[in-house]
């Protein structure tokens, strides 16, 4: 590194390096890096990272992309190109109704459905049996989903008629009555809905729903405010809560599925929900909430080990709840190996095959039992 | 009291009793230097608690400490007012007839005397002070908000008194688990680091450090059994805190070499899930753990 350097300019381009990796270097954070390193030695490789990694990073994922950089920056390491871009894209999963199949039979057998009629068709068919346009306008009537439910008591309180005794009121009404005793102002706890923990898996077997699980957990999101966490559970567990907390319902679902490297590949659901405990699960945000797993229970490892990181889940969460679209189909039996090892530990098995059972099983996660 | 270096910083903490890798030093110092607050984030045990006390102990400041649950409010972390005495004052007043004045009595009522200080005031009445805000990640959104203004202005604002600022600030440390994602606002107003666990040479001098009574030899296999149950798949693998208390727990009962004996009566220091200890024992666990301990020789 030369002696005459320019700090600044040097740092700032390691910020757009940055920037272009995905760490979120903005301007402040920029200036806390230059300053950080005019306490340092510049010219020392370990005091420009350290200045650089407390200054730019937020996270662990961060650290790994700052390191990636760094090397690349300094070392001349050229590991950024190798990087695989996820692939973006939420796939259009081309309907899976077979011409001449009892879904087509049934529409043709009817007289053509007016607007009203259509609409309630629609709402209990299968998502999987749609043709494209009918599922966008399946979607579409997801976003009327109502979540209003179930809540907690909470350490907030607000003010009421009777209870604990609010003392900064009551003594600010005394000081208007001029020191005259009044009636004491009280206290309730406030509620606070319950988080809601969604697990979307979108391995292969469930391409047909898995738009529609994310649009669901947009709802939810939506809804009942940040208090909502999503995963997707695919080859690995990946954690779209924030992609998926943009206002407009296909923003926010492509942003998710381009922040799933994995979509459609295969699940080891067990691996999964215990990634998703260890990291996340029992250091709180399971804690207390309403776990909603949405899965076929298509195992492919092994179903011990679900079975055991359920039961593990049961005694963290308020409440487990399994959408298995499957469990739609007439003569369902759970009997896919992880769907039969999870269902001791799950409160409730519902569908969620079609947007009528999506909104009973909204009904569900709010505890509104249906 | 100013450190020249991280390194200065560094040696003053090991001499304090905390032994800082070179990354944790560095940004401790930057913390301390550039006056922001330091945000650690890392697996339970790994010291991130204790930095704070350390940081006290070198800096000769008293450590204010704040832990963050749900619900936490102004009442409880910033300030309150005193009640019961500003009840008694009213009253006192209106019965020395003073009561007409109300603009007076209201002033005299929000005057400083009346206020309690609670952690965060005290951190900025007091200087110069450690500012321990454990577990952040426990509290909710709102009380983020309420730190933000402290953390970037160092001044706490009381609408009946007016704003309080520190006259210097205090050194924060903020801690959380990752239980959930603080916000980023918060997050930009702090230096961050991610603390690891301590590689081997560093937890036997720990552990040396905490427990003088321990023999190398000791220090040497419960580092190594340490981390041999951190490439174990558990459901909470030991943290340094844990390899102290384990270290304690085999001196108290007078060992100075693990046996299968001495680890299966001290496991519950080590591991507090009973699938844990199911997982280490069964299968020959127990031998590869001793095996791993035994290579320090």
């Amino acid at each position: 590194m030369p002696v005459d350097l320019d700090v600044p300019a040097a740092v700032a381009g390691l910020a757009r390096t940055l920037r272009s990796a995905g760490v979120d270097a903005t301007s402040d954070r920029l200036a806390a890096a230059v300053e950080a390193l005019t306490l340092l030695d510049p010219t020392s490789r370990d005091d420009v990272y350290w200045a650089g990694r407390v200054a730019f990073c937020a996270s662990p994922d961060d650290i790994a992309r700052y390191d990636r950089v760094f090397a690349a920056v300094f070392d001349g390491v050229r590991t950024l190109g190798s990087e695989p871009t996820a692939e973006p894209a939420l796939r259009v999963v081309p309907p899976l109704a077979v011409p001449g199949d009892a879904s087509t039979a049934e529409t043709a057998g009817d007289a053509p459905p007016a607007a009203a009629s259509r609409l309630e068709i629609l709402r209990t068919r299968d998502l999987a049996a749609l043709a494209e346009a009918d599922r966008q306008e399946a979607l579409a009537l997801l976003t009327t989903l109502s979540l209003v439910g179930e809540a907690r008591r909470h350490r907030r309180t607000r003010p009421v008629g009777h209870g604990p005794v609010d003392r900064h009121r009551t003594l600010r009404r005394t000081l208007r009555a001029g020191g005259e005793p009044v009636a004491p102002s009280s206290l309730r706890r406030r509620e606070r809905p319950l988080r809601v923990v969604l697990l979307v898996d979108v391995s292969g077997s469930m391409a047909p729903y898995a738009d529609a699980f994310l649009r669901f957990a947009h709802v939810t999101r939506r809804a009942r405010g940040p208090r909502t966490e999503v995963f997707t559970l695919g080859t690995r567990l990946t954690r779209v809560t924030r992609e998926l907390s943009h206002r407009d319902p296909a923003l926010a679902t492509a942003a998710a599925a381009a922040a799933v490297p994995d979509w459609s590949g295969g699940t080891r659901l067990g691996e999964l929900v215990k990634a998703f405990l260890d990291t996340w699960g029992r250091r709180g945000m399971a804690r207390g909430a309403v776990v909603v797993v949405m899965s076929d229970g298509w195992e492919r490892g092994d179903a011990t080990l679900l079975g055991d990181q359920m039961r593990l889940l049961r005694r963290l969460a308020h409440r487990v709840v399994w959408a298995n679209p499957r469990a739609g189909r007439p003569g369902f039996a759970p009997l896919a190996a992880g769907m039969a090892a999870a269902l001791p530990s799950v409160d409730a098995l519902v569908a969620g095959h079609s947007v009528d059972a999506l909104q009973r099983l909204a009904r569900t996660v709010v505890g509104a039992h249906a | 009291m100013t450190f020249a270096s991280p390194a200065a910083l560094a040696s003053a903490l090991t001499a304090g009793g905390y032994l800082p890798d070179e990354g944790l030093a560095t940004a401790a110092y930057l913390a301390l230097r550039m006056n922001r607050p330091l945000f650690v984030e890392g697996d339970a045990g790994v010291g991130k608690t204790s930095l704070a006390q350390a940081l006290a102990t070198v800096l000769d400041a008293p450590l204010i400490r704040l832990q963050c649950y749900e619900g936490i409010d102004v009442a409880q972390a910033v300030y309150d007012w005193d009640f019961p005495r500003q009840l008694l004052h009213l009253r006192a007043a209106e019965a020395a007839g003073r009561a007409g004045d109300a603009d007076v009595l209201e002033d005299e009522l929000y005057s400083r005397r009346f206020l309690l200080a609670r952690p965060l005031l005290q951190a900025i009445e007091t200087s110069p002070s450690v500012l321990l805000v454990d577990e952040v990640d426990r509290a909710d959104d709102e009380f983020e908000a309420l730190l933000l203004e402290l953390l970037s202005e160092f001044s706490v604002t009381i609408p009946e008194l007016g704003t309080i600022r520190a006259a210097t600030p205090p050194m924060v440390v903020v801690t959380s688990n990752r239980t959930r994602d603080v916000h980023d606002a918060l997050k930009r107003r702090c230096l961050y680091h991610w603390v690891e666990h301590p590689d081997f040479a560093r937890e036997v001098a720990i552990v040396r450090q905490r427990h003088p009574g321990a023999t190398e030899q000791l220090a040497a296999q419960v580092a190594r059994a340490a981390a041999h149950l951190r490439t174990v798949d558990l459901q909470k693998p030991p943290g340094v805190a844990e390899t102290l208390d384990w270290t304690q727990a085999l001196l108290t009962l007078g060992v100075d070499a693990l046996d299968p004996d001495a680890v299966m009566h001290t496991l519950g220091a080590v591991l507090k899930y009973r699938e844990d200890q199911q997982a280490v024992v069964r299968d020959g666990g127990l031998v590869a753990l001793l095996e791993a301990a035994a290579n320090a020789g």
